[in-house]
């Protein structure tokens, strides 16, 4: 047979075989390896009736300038149809800094929304019902400060806790792998998780308090497979921690939550959905025997991959993300955030936001996949596809087994290292042009062109700085010291750190002020560097 | 040549509050490779800092990695520092999520180069080694 390539692989380099049949499924059961969607191994689907019943949630993650503007970002999306919000903060905020913190200067309000205080909270869902509409908030090391500051606000406008639904990120192992925005060292961040996953468990039960993330893992370079595994050992490290600290498994579980990327290659991400799902569920079952069915079954946010977005000719990142998004939608995803063209040059405009939530109207309205569960089901080459990523996400579960479990293994750097090897692999493929890019790598242009971008003025800065200039004059200064003194006995005592957090919050302690009392408990983080 | 007795030392490093070490590290990688002598900061560092380690490490030339949106504030700010503390003389490059129109006044205020996003690596290493010569 004449072949275009000698070898044909998978984006994760999975060999991929002219052909797929029975003899690749050997061994396989589908009652055992696929059942039922909505029944254990859940590989079909968390529900019965999937996207029958409704679709997923179209929840697109916004934040840039001030508070104000990013609400403005907010009603506008909500007008256009988007169901559920995302929140993205800036960098200081993601390193629990003020915006007038040196460290800060020249970053406020640049890669999401500067949120320093109650104040900002409060006028970030100014006009917005938090009891109708659901809110993910991508924070992790001050987490559970960010979600004092939203239960605050709830507390404020009367509306009960558990009427709240929405998630925090609040996954700091990711952060020591690949997103890099860190506090404190692992042992009392993990500490701070259980913290935050038992005040769910009994004051905020339709809150996700941790969103297991695999997205940042894949940006930073891995494959499919160091995603899968990666993030599911990072959510047995959660659980393993709750439990140890004498939560039952179905107390919190059913209240985990996870985020997957969705890269180029269609079926082997299709294939990570459907794996992720039983491979949860299995390892869920085996380690911890829950009696709530909610407790092995894996509900994911999905986002399209940024990493494969190219500055060259914008424009076809809108074909990329379709078929991305078509990927997340035929693998299941319960929520997702499509790409907008122009984010390999900045934060979107209004314009190409809107662009990129109306690619998931266009699949969910027009395409008419969502109209049976888990069509690819039974599929030769999808199952193969699943058993394999199964298999090596296994393979490295073992490994870290090996090492004494994730933290160990991030203080050696061995994810890091893994991860930065296949980027350099994936990055050498292309150069020797093993893999294409349209528009970068073949069919390139000249471009003169150029598509408007969103700009954040230094004014952003300057009026966030004041407001905090504000804020100090304007407290009860004996009232808020009180309040990080109590938080600080708290933290060296081992106590739930929810409550003073709370307290410190609406004593108008800021964001920077909180971290800064918690790392002369807690110390601060220091990487193994990895090159 | 003189190119052996002439060892290249650069400063790569991440300046800022901005945690994407992907493509600096795979940079990095790359110019060490090609036999470049390469100083890494790790993250998080502050444009004092960044100045401070080219100086003890006496290298040749900076090269920093953007993708906060914070390159108008930093790569300005990192330029008065050398030329306060008399190291004017280091190179200072970049590369990132920087767009177009902000380049011009970059490479004004004194940032020789900065790469676009999908640059092939040869083109950072023949960069550096450029440096080199021209020297």
């Amino acid at each position: 047979m004449n072949e275009r390539k000698a070898r044909f692989t998978s984006l994760s380099g999975l060999n991929i075989e002219p052909c797929y049949g029975p003899d690749h499924l050997k061994g396989w059961h589908a009652e055992q390896d696929l059942g039922r969607p909505g029944a254990f191994p859940y590989t079909r689907g968390c529900y019965p009736g999937m996207y029958r019943s409704r679709v997923w949630t179209m929840r697109q993650f916004a934040g840039f300038g001030s508070a104000d503007d990013t609400n403005a970002r907010f009603k506008y999306l909500l007008d256009h149809g988007q169901t559920g919000l995302s929140v993205a903060f800036d960098l200081p905020t993601l390193m629990g800094l003020d915006a007038d913190d040196p460290l800060a200067r020249g970053e406020v309000g640049h890669c999401g929304v500067a949120v320093s205080s109650l104040a900002d909270m409060e006028r970030l869902f100014d006009g917005i019902p938090l009891d109708q509409v659901t809110t993910s908030m991508t924070i992790n090391g001050p987490a559970a400060v960010l979600f004092a500051m939203y239960l605050a606000v709830a507390e404020k406008r009367g509306i009960p806790f558990d009427r709240l639904g929405g998630t925090i990120q609040n996954d700091i192992l990711k952060e020591y792998i690949a997103q890099k925005e860190w506090l404190f060292p692992p042992e009392p961040h993990l500490a701070l998780i259980v913290d935050t996953i038992t005040y769910c468990a009994a004051h905020v039960p339709k809150w996700h308090p941790i969103s297991i993330s695999g997205y940042h893992i894949r940006e930073a370079g891995s494959t499919a497979i160091q995603e899968l595994a990666f993030t599911l050992y990072n959510g047995l490290t959660y659980v393993e921690a709750a439990v140890k600290s004498g939560l039952a498994v179905d107390a919190f579980a059913p209240q985990l939550s996870f985020f997957f990327n969705v890269h180029n290659d269609f079926f082997e991400e299709i294939a990570k959905f459907r794996a992720a799902r039983r491979l949860w569920a299995r390892e869920m079952e085996r380690r911890y025997h829950p009696q709530n069915p909610r407790s092995l079954q894996l509900r994911c946010h999905a986002q399209t991959a940024g990493c494969s977005l190219t500055a060259q000719q914008p424009l076809n990142n809108v074909v990329r993300t379709t078929l991305q998004a078509l990927a997340a939608v035929l693998g299941g995803t319960q929520s997702l955030h499509t790409n907008s063209m122009d984010e390999t040059l900045a934060l979107p405009t209004e314009e190409a936001v809107k662009l990129a939530l109306r690619t998931q109207q266009i699949i969910a309205a027009e395409s008419e996949t969502v109209n049976t569960v888990d069509p690819l089901g039974g599929s030769y080459f999808v199952e193969s596809l699943t058993n394999r990523l199964e298999e090596g996400a296994r393979e490295l579960f073992h490994k870290l087994d090996g090492m004494g479990g994730m933290v160990s293994a991030i203080e050696r750097g061995f994810p890091q290292r893994e991860i930065l090897d296949a980027s350099q692999r994936y990055q050498h493929e292309i150069e020797r042009q093993q893999r294409s890019i349209v528009g970068v790598t073949e069919h390139r242009e000249d471009e003169s062109r150029s598509i408007p971008i969103l700009k954040i003025g230094p004014e952003v800065e300057q009026e966030q700085v004041a407001r905090l200039s504000d804020l100090r004059k304007s407290r009860d200064p004996f009232k808020m010291a009180g309040s990080l003194e109590e938080l600080q006995e708290m933290a060296s005592c081992h106590q739930n750190l929810m409550p003073p957090l709370i307290e410190a919050v609406k004593a108008k302690a800021t964001l920077g002020e909180i971290c800064a009392a918690l790392k002369e408990v807690y110390g601060t983080y220091r990487e193994p560097v990895v090159l | 040549m003189t190119v052996a007795a002439t060892p290249l030392r650069i400063l790569i490093g991440k300046v800022g509050l901005d945690g994407h070490d992907r493509g600096v590290k795979l940079v990095a990688r790359a110019l060490r490779d090609a036999g470049i002598e390469i100083i890494y900061t790790g993250l998080h560092q502050s444009p004092e800092q960044i100045v401070a380690t080219a100086i003890q490490e006496d290298v040749q030339a900076i090269g920093l990695s953007i993708h906060s949106g914070a390159h108008n504030s930093l790569f300005p700010r990192i330029l008065g520092l050398l030329r306060e503390q008399g190291a004017g003389d280091i190179v200072l490059f970049g590369g990132g999520i920087i767009p177009d129109e902000d380049v011009p006044r970059l490479k004004a205020a004194g940032v020789q180069m900065l790469f676009r996003p999908a640059t092939p690596m040869h083109d950072i290493v023949d960069f550096v080694n450029g440096l080199r010569i021209e020297r």
